[in-house]
């Protein structure tokens, strides 16, 4: 009865987001208030029915329902209840559900806090959104409905695909929606602002924060898929340039851009019609990523539910949308008359070159995912982009970004003075080139990828760093330290994100050069040597799980004599779902990871064991942290809370903090 | 349980070796770093999108065996991915070649950075080149009103 109702409540919720989508819209253009009114409590009912329609999903999967299609394809009495929650968006239908959750949300949370909005905006904004969320709900209804019944329920179900019960995974997914669909309330002020006709400094400051919010979100969605794989899928890699990671990414890369020019439309009322095309494309990008993941016309480790009717259907709401906005824009787009000037050398320039390389490394990423596909059908012939081409298309962007941060960030507005940006930067030069060479001295291979990951990594770290008290002002160090603390939020946000940043760049260019790793079959009792360690196999048996068998070996770290750790990696056997899964065995600390995995029992005795050292590896996911914070600190910046062009203080605006 | 027990060991037998095996390994180190090298940018071929050096697929160990054959018999690196490609493909190069229809990948980035350049220059002139625009007058409303409030 709750499964029949949750199928009622979303097919209301698709005549609600209808109503949503067309009323308001003809009120703001015929300037009706009460037919623009229409626009909040609709916004309010689609995400209650959506939520308790989601919510008697969850119900059916907790309560194990076979009855149901969805649950019994993922779903098994056996699986604890974590995965028995998170098997409700671990498949195409139930994630879908979540997607159009998440969308009803944000247009909810511009009804309820947009109190500040010029009305007509508000309405558009919302009218926008209701279109996204019929599309949505009506392919979640007709292509991939979750409610669907079986009429001779099974005894039980056929369990979650084992690669999904993690903790790391069960996270995933919802923060990389978040993500997504956050990037569609960019996309909906930008379509309501090209129909307004008007962009300033107000819009730009509404639309920043949800940009953020959806980039915070982004980076640690990826974070968390990222991590997942370095342990996960047992042999130390943390990114795979995989379609479905390029999926994530590229939306990423937009969403960075779009971060960067919405300053420059705030603060200089310039770049106006390159934001709202970037607005269009950021959120674009998620919906080529949505068909990626979920048409499986390129073949990648986890897409799931491959359907060429349901990439049709994604096929189609991305060509309207797209076709639409990138219409409107053409003839709108001219209306945006830009007011600010600046010279060539000045923070605009700055953000335009990081623009510009953004934007493009997402077209390599984009390309080069779309290009086996491409190549098949237009020139006959079958082939692989993989890794090695990511590699080396990709990482010149990041160097030529990471040469010029720390340099476009000191620079003043409008017109700039290089010898004068020059002055605090030159002893933040020298310190990452020592730095950088200190590493090429101590280190034992000859690459020299190490040493010029570290003289970029210190470069913009350092120079985040140097921006930071250069903005303290000057003056005696107590003062300086005390202007420090009252900086805005937005300056520390700024640091913070560009040092993660730094972090990040580091942490890849170590691990990938200064990686050890070790393969051989030992026997149990055995030692062998790895690095400066000793590792010992003590013993190997099989240990039941709860809905697995596992085969585990005991192997202990040793150093000069002591015991470090002992660490248990894994062979697991998901006997329901019939898959293989490996648990790797980790010392973690902060300057290296042992990473050790157990392979399979030799014809001779003895058992395979792969050893990897991983220096730094964690510095990767702690730079992606530091950069949600910095996006974080950012969004809980003075102005974002006191919404400008607002003629009174918005108070619910306050109460969303 | 037994019962579990079989299946676990029917699906263990049925398991796919893992990704390089110790037997595979090389004596020679130089010759097993090169052979890593290559098995990196080598793709299995009936895998999602794994490289022969990651994937467990009994089809990605035989290539692995005969790169390294080949390596061993004296080839050098580019023969060897030769000897590859011919059997099985260009679609086992995960680095895409640059000939052809393929130059259109490896130049779209560099090509679009250009382009992008290109306007962002002329944007960028044209928005200095502009000067400062002439300071905004006030109407004759505004200015009668800042005086009024001047004069306040």
């Amino acid at each position: 009865m709750i499964v029949e109702l949750g199928h009622f409540a979303l097919v209301l919720a698709l005549a609600v987001a209808l109503i949503q989508s067309v009323v308001p819209l003809i009120g703001a253009q015929r300037r009706w208030g009460t037919w623009m009114s229409v626009a909040e409590p609709a916004a309010t009912t689609q995400v209650l029915l959506i939520g308790f329609s989601f919510a008697a999903l969850t119900y059916a999967f907790v309560t194990s329902d076979f009855s149901l299609r969805l649950v019994v394809q993922n779903s098994h009495t056996l699986k604890p209840m974590i995965y028995k929650i998170s098997g409700v968006w671990g498949n195409h239908e139930g994630s879908l559900l979540l997607w159009v959750l998440i969308l009803a949300l944000y247009g909810a949370c511009v009804a309820w806090y947009g109190g500040n909005l010029p009305p007509s905006l508000r309405a558009r904004v919302l009218a926008v959104q209701g279109m996204i969320g019929v599309a949505f709900l009506a392919f979640l209804l007709f292509t991939s409905n979750p409610f669907l019944r079986l009429a001779i329920p099974p005894m039980n179900g056929r369990d979650l695909n084992p690669l999904l019960q993690d903790p790391g995974l069960a996270f995933h997914p919802p923060f990389l929606y978040l993500g997504y669909v956050g990037l569609s309330m960019a996309f909906s002020f930008a379509v309501a602002a090209l129909i307004e006709g008007r962009v300033d400094a107000a819009w730009s400051r509404w639309v920043r924060p949800w940009t953020l919010a959806a980039w915070v979100f982004l980076t640690i969605g990826i974070a968390l898929g990222s991590w997942w794989a370095y342990y996960e899928l047992g042999w130390g890699g943390f990114w795979f340039w995989d379609p479905v990671e390029n999926a994530s990414f590229m939306p990423w890369l937009f969403a960075a851009a779009l971060l960067h020019s919405a300053i420059v439309v705030e603060k200089r009322e310039a770049l106006k019609s390159w934001t709202i095309l970037l607005a269009i494309l950021a959120f674009g990008f998620s919906l080529i990523g949505t068909f990626i993941v979920r048409s499986g016309v390129i073949t990648s480790v986890h897409a799931f539910a491959n359907d060429p009717e349901r990439g049709e259907f994604i096929l189609m709401i991305l060509g309207l949308f797209m076709g639409g906005a990138l219409t409107l824009y053409a003839a709108r787009a001219s209306a945006m008359e830009a007011k600010g000037v600046f010279a060539p050398v000045s923070r605009e320039s700055a953000l335009v070159a990081n623009n510009l390389l953004l934007a493009v490394s997402a077209f390599v990423v984009f390309v080069g995912t779309v290009w086996p596909l491409v190549a098949e059908l237009v020139f006959d012939r079958k082939l692989s982009v993989g890794p090695p081409f990511f590699n080396m298309a990709f990482t010149p962007f990041v160097v030529a970004l990471a040469v010029l941060l720390p340099v476009g960030s000191v620079l003043p507005w409008k017109r700039g003075d290089l010898t004068r940006v020059a002055q605090p930067l030159a002893g933040v030069l020298v310190l990452s080139m020592a730095l950088g060479a200190l590493a090429w001295t101590l280190q034992t291979q000859r690459s020299i990828l190490g040493p010029v990951g570290l003289v970029l990594a210190a470069w913009v770290v350092l120079g985040a760093l140097a921006d930071l008290w250069q903005r303290a002002g000057r003056g005696p160090l107590a003062l300086r330290l005390a202007r420090l603390t009252r900086l805005p939020r937005s300056d520390w946000g700024k640091a913070a994100a560009h040092v993660g940043f730094g972090v990040t760049v580091f942490a890849v260019a170590a691990v990938t050069a200064w990686k050890t790793e070790d393969i051989r079959v030992v026997r149990i009792g055995e030692t062998y040597p790895l690095g400066p360690y000793v590792v010992q196999l003590r013993d190997v048996r099989d240990v039941p799980g709860p809905n697995y068998m596992a085969t585990q070996a005991e192997l202990v770290l040793q150093r000069g004599g002591q015991e470090i750790a002992t660490l248990r990696p894994e062979k697991r056997i998901y006997p329901v779902a019939r898959m293989p899964t490996t648990e790797a065995g980790i010392d973690h600390s902060l300057l290296r990871d042992v990473y050790l995995v157990i392979g399979d029992e030799q014809a001779a005795g003895g058992w395979a064991v792969r050893s990897y050292i991983e220096p730094f590896v964690n510095f990767i996911w702690i730079g992606c942290l530091l950069m949600a914070l910095g996006g974080g600190l950012s969004l809980s910046d003075r102005r974002f809370r006191v919404a400008a062009g607002a003629r009174r203080a918005a108070p619910g605006a306050v109460a969303a903090e | 349980m037994i019962r579990a027990g079989l299946l676990a060991l029917v699906l263990l037998a049925a398991a796919p070796a893992g990704a390089v095996q110790p037997d595979e390994v090389l004596p020679d180190p130089a010759l097993e770093a090169r052979a890593r090298a290559l098995s990196q940018g080598l793709r299995c071929p009936v895998c999602r999108n794994e490289s022969i050096d990651e994937s467990h697929a009994d089809v990605a160990r035989d290539l692995r065996l005969v790169l390294r054959e080949r390596l061993v018999a004296g080839d050098s690196d580019e023969e060897a991915i030769n000897f590859i490609v011919a059997r099985y493909g260009e679609y086992v190069l995960l680095n895409p070649t640059a000939r052809g229809s393929n130059l259109l990948l490896w130049l779209a980035g560099p090509a679009m950075l250009g382009a992008g350049g290109l306007i962002a220059a002329l944007y960028l002139r044209r928005r200095s080149g502009a000067g400062d625009p002439a300071p905004e007058t006030l109407s004759e409303a505004d200015a009668r009103r800042l005086a009024e409030l001047l004069d306040r």
